[in-house]
């Protein structure tokens, strides 16, 4: 006799809990045959705000992190990964389609995505800073400096949920991810490949859902900073940006899947001047 | 006796000014049409006509533009077109006075002002972005990065030609070529400078230049031909801007309004404090974006430092801009004071404590004597609002968390100060304050190659130095 | 002891007291007083400052060559600058060595000259390398012949190596040699000093110890009398008033060859201590070449051409 699977209750991920959405609802994933895989959480509006709130208080602490800590942080979510490989990959492939061999590569990918962010936290003052020859006697730098509290709407893959969140946490930035459709079953899996790892509560939040619902009312937050908009169909830009505006909220899109620019994206040079003297 | 200074004015006959102006457009100055009067804000001498460019103005500039890019600017070597920057910057260097004098008579500002800072800084800015033109692959986009294409520049009235030389020399140095519309109030030097142009000898189409009021720059916003706006200007134009642009596919850079924060900790080099703090709020009659407005005192040495400060701001002479002894000249508009007023009456009404050195002002022109509140709290109007003019709002702070929440709760992020003689509180406090610019023990200083811009609403991208460069580039393959 | 209530004398206290001052920011403090240089003195107000620089300078030589005839014609140019023109005031006082004091003192009260005052430089001039002994004996030898002014050296090697107390020891005994019959200078040689934050220190010590006047340099070392360490000087003169209500003189010396480089410092004062140290009572330059240059730029206002070395005197 065949012993009955435990299933998972699919929830969301705000400040390193796993709470349920304040709406109560759930939208229905099914694999390609339509048999029914998971009831994942459809976030509101008020988890949102929620993840904002658990976003700004994890910000500075994570910021001011050294670079080599924030690296090695990084680096041990892909181990962490690695060591849930087989049951990410499954449910990429259940979720997307994708058959096995390339659901593998897929999750192999990702693992390496976070090997390459985790080398990239302490050249950023070096590829992105600057010492400035100013015509007096001053010393002059440049340095970058993360933004703060970032949004990304990935498209509903997996992969793509992974290159918009690990350049944004990279800086020291704290992130709120709005992940669509079905890749919500593996983002969540991978929520707990993060609550297993060393990086701080509130830095990395996951809302599952709608992108019609929920990033509009990203746009429009004035308590974050910038938003990654790479999976939001074009036509739909233009409005979010627009609301955006109302905090000169940054706001990009991306072509390149991997990319130093994905990171410095979403951080600010900051220029200090001091005068040289005895 | 006391030492009364006789007055030294600079001679204004090495300027020139026609009554009326057309725009530049196409390597020529054209007519123009619904002139308005630009006047000298120190005498309200009227000194020109100026027209209003209108849409189709525009429309001329950004063809002759985009003409200039495809047939001329695009199709030269970096160093050809280094080469021309280095002689406008020439040029500028040698037709200096004249600059500074005709600044000083458009805008007010002091002409120690346009002839030490403004004017050597315009020139700086060429001849640096000069050198870059043939050197961009090493600017950090890769190789072979491409210029945009047209850039529509729009600027403002607090450093006229400044704020031309920040836009037009990175983005001729990148390859891009340019519309730019002065600030209605100030549009003399512009136009001048279309002259350094044609000294130059620089292709026709590549400089453009419209005159004109916020219609005219909307235009410039708005048009299909133009793929870059660099602005710098208030805060609520920038959003503005966004919003007009976040249907397409141009990039913008934004330099907008801010709040600065000066935090002065009670080590710190108090009479080069007072100075830094008389610079940071008083030059350029305090119309300066990264002023520091606000004063952050320690309050061991709160008392001392106003004290000093006020038997300071009693040596503060203002007056006749064209004097050479003048440190705080005109207003540089009737609306500017009106705002200037409006807000200082607001730090009245609320229970902030003014105080001023008694001032001649003259009748005629548009004057506002430096101005302190002390007894100034967070909630305060004139510690939150962009004054944009010599009115200072001091607080004072306890804790050095404290002051650096003080400093940081404002949605502006564009600079902050900070004086103390401790290396390592002085580098604390510059990673905890969110500004892009950050001056420790000094305040105001620009230079080219120093980048330069504002976190959060005080704007998008940078301005100066290789950070500047990449708005005005695509990224090479 | 007690001084101004301030300090005991002791060197804990000195260093207490020193080590609490503000620093100066080098870069800050130049930039100040090169932002004052740009001051365009013109017409009435040039005049009143080449007037009021010529009734500040103490004339000084202060050569080994030095001869009594040189000192005699020194003083006569004190007293009547431009012997053609007698609105021309007289300088603030003749500065010579210990040896000349009597032969100026003599000279100058012959020739109606008794309302300018002569001072020596003392303690040992200019390196201050003497004991104690000595340089009381300097001083009282030259009051004694007639200065009523001392100008004193610091010991800089003590200075440096933060003896304090050995420095304001000495001033404090010098003082009272000076008594009430002499007004005593202090030279820090700010060349040696290097540092403004030194020159501000050592602006405090000699004022605590009694100082009526605190001096830029002997004019034997380079640089001296630059306007940023002029200023920080001024801001120390300006905040001890406030401090003790006791106002103290400021005397750069060295380097102010030209009547450019005198009508700076006199902005420097105006626009730092303010218009109350704007008299030789409160503010000497001390110069020698600097006089000539003076009485030049006066012809040239007065004729409207520039003049001639040929028409001034040499000594």
């Amino acid at each position: 006799m065949s012993r009955l699977e435990v299933k998972k209750t699919y929830k969301l991920y705000i400040n390193g809990a796993f709470p349920r959405s304040e709406s109560g609802r759930v939208y229905e994933v099914s694999d390609s045959k339509g048999n029914f895989i998971a009831n994942p959480a459809l976030a509101s509006r008020k988890d949102l705000r929620d993840a904002v709130v658990a976003a700004r208080a994890a910000q500075p602490g994570w910021g001011k992190a050294t670079a080599y800590n924030r690296g090695q942080i990084l680096y041990r979510i892909a181990e962490m990964l690695e060591g849930r490989a087989d049951q990410i990959a499954n449910e990429i492939s259940a979720t997307s389609g994708l058959t096995p061999k390339k659901a593998h590569e897929q999750l192999a990918a990702a693992i390496d995505r976070w090997v390459w962010y985790a080398g990239w936290s302490d050249k950023l003052a070096a590829a992105f800073g600057s010492t400035n020859p100013v015509a007096g006697p001053y010393y002059n730098f440049t340095i970058p400096e993360p933004q703060g509290v970032i949004a990304v709407a990935p498209q509903d893959e997996f992969l793509s949920f992974i290159d918009a969140i690990a350049p944004v946490i990279t800086s020291g930035n704290s992130v709120i991810a709005l992940v669509p459709g079905a890749s919500a079953v593996p983002a969540m899996t991978f929520a707990e490949v993060l609550a297993t790892s060393d990086l701080p509560h509130g830095v990395i939040n996951i809302l599952t859902g709608s992108h019609d619902e929920l990033a509009p009312w990203a746009a429009s937050h004035m308590d974050i900073d910038g938003m990654d908009i790479s999976g939001i169909d074009k036509k739909k830009r233009a409005a979010l940006k627009e609301a955006g505006a109302e905090n000169l909220k940054r706001i990009h899109h991306f072509d390149d899947a991997q990319t130093p620019n994905r990171i410095y994206a979403f951080m600010e040079a900051k220029t200090v001047w001091h005068p040289i003297g005895v | 006796m006391d030492f009364e200074y006789a007055p030294a004015p600079e001679s204004r006959s090495i300027v020139s000014i026609k009554p009326k102006y057309g725009h530049f457009i196409d390597g020529k100055f054209v007519n123009g049409r619904n002139h308005f009067a630009t006047i000298n804000p120190a005498t309200e001498e009227v000194l020109s006509q100026i027209s209003l460019g209108s849409a189709s103005d525009v429309d001329k500039a950004v063809i002759a533009a985009q003409k200039a890019y495809t047939k001329t600017w695009s199709k030269l070597s970096g160093k050809e077109r280094g080469k021309y920057l280095y002689r406008i910057a020439r040029i500028l260097q040698e037709r200096a006075r004249e600059f500074a004098v005709l600044e000083t008579l458009d805008n007010g500002k002091p002409i120690r002002e346009t002839r030490d800072i403004d004017i050597p800084l315009v020139a700086a800015h060429f001849f640096y972005h000069a050198g870059w033109a043939d050197k961009l692959d090493y600017a950090g986009m890769g190789k072979s990065p491409k210029p945009h294409g047209v850039a529509g520049q729009i600027i403002p009235w607090n450093f006229p030609l400044l704020m031309l030389a920040w836009k037009i020399a990175p983005a001729l140095a990148t390859g891009n070529t340019v519309v730019l519309k002065p600030a209605e109030t100030t549009s003399l030097t512009a136009l001048l400078f279309a002259e350094v142009c044609q000294q130059a000898e620089l292709p026709d189409g590549v400089v453009n230049i419209v005159t004109g009021d916020g219609s005219t720059g909307s235009a410039i916003v708005n048009h299909a031909g133009i793929h870059k706006i660099a602005f710098t200007g208030s805060t609520e134009v920038g959003k503005k801007i966004a919003r007009a642009i976040a249907g397409t596919n141009k990039k913008a850079t934004l330099e907008l309004g801010g709040k600065g924060a000066n935090i002065v900790f009670d080590d710190a080099p108090i009479d080069e404090t007072v100075e830094g703090i008389v610079n940071g709020i008083f030059f350029n009659q305090g119309h300066v974006c990264c002023a520091g407005s606000r004063l952050i005192l320690q309050e061991g040495i709160a008392e001392e430092i106003t004290e000093k400060l006020k038997a300071r701001m009693s040596k503060i002479r203002v007056g006749d801009p064209l004097d050479k002894n003048t440190d705080l000249g005109a207003i540089n508009s009737r609306e500017q004071l009106n705002k200037i007023n409006e807000l200082s009456a607001a730090g009245d009404a609320e229970g902030a404590e003014r105080w001023n050195p008694s001032c001649n002002l003259s009748d005629k022109g548009y004057w506002f004597a430096p101005t302190i509140f002390t007894g100034v709290t967070q909630a305060h109007r004139i510690a939150r609002e962009e004054i944009f003019g010599p009115v200072l709002s001091i607080l004072t702070f306890r804790t050095p968390q404290e002051a650096i929440e003080k400093a940081n709760n404002t949605p502006f992020g564009l600079s902050a100060g900070v004086w103390s003689e401790k290396g390592s509180r002085i580098l604390w406090a510059t990673q905890q304050l969110r500004a892009g610019v950050i001056w420790a023990n000094t305040f105001n200083k620009f230079d080219p190659t120093s980048p330069f811009g504002g976190y959060k609403e005080s704007g998008w991208g940078r301005e100066g130095g290789k950070h500047g460069l990449a708005s005005y580039l695509k990224e090479g393959k | 002891m007690n001084f101004y209530g301030i300090v005991d004398g002791s060197e804990s206290s000195l260093k207490n007291f020193l080590s609490q001052l503000p620093g100066v920011d080098q870069v800050g403090a130049e930039a100040r007083a090169a932002m004052l240089a740009t001051r365009s003195i013109k017409t009435t107000s040039k005049r009143w400052a080449i007037d009021t620089a010529i009734s500040m300078v103490d004339l000084t030589t202060l050569e080994g060559a030095d001869t009594p005839g040189k000192v005699r014609a020194l003083c006569t140019k004190a007293v009547r600058p431009d012997p053609t023109d007698l609105t021309i005031p007289s300088v603030g006082a003749v500065c010579v060595y210990n040896d000349m004091v009597s032969i100026a003192r003599t000279h100058l009260d012959a020739i109606g000259g008794k309302h300018v005052p002569v001072a020596a430089v003392s303690t040992a001039f200019p390196s201050g390398r003497a004991s104690m002994e000595v340089k009381i004996q300097d001083t009282q030898d030259a009051i004694d012949a007639g200065a009523a002014e001392i100008d004193m050296v610091i010991d800089r090697g003590a200075f440096l190596s933060g003896k304090f107390g050995l420095v304001f020891d000495e001033i404090v005994k010098i003082r009272e040699v000076c008594g009430e019959r002499a007004h005593l200078k202090v030279i820090f040689e700010t060349g040696e000093l290097v540092t403004y934050d030194n020159v501000r220190k050592a602006s405090y010590l000699a004022m605590l110890a009694g100082a009526d006047f605190i001096k830029t340099s002997t004019g034997k070392v380079a640089p001296a009398a630059t306007p940023p360490v002029v200023l920080v000087m001024l801001e120390a003169v300006r905040d001890f008033y406030v401090l003790t209500n006791r106002r103290i003189g400021v005397k750069p010396a060295g380097g102010i060859r030209n009547t450019k480089d005198a009508i700076k410092q006199l902005v420097l004062v105006n626009e730092t201590a303010g218009p109350e140290w704007l008299t030789p009572e409160f503010f000497r330059i001390g110069a020698s070449a600097l006089l000539n240059d003076l009485l030049m730029q006066r012809m040239k206002m007065d004729d409207g051409y520039y003049a001639s070395p040929n028409y001034v005197t040499i000594d």
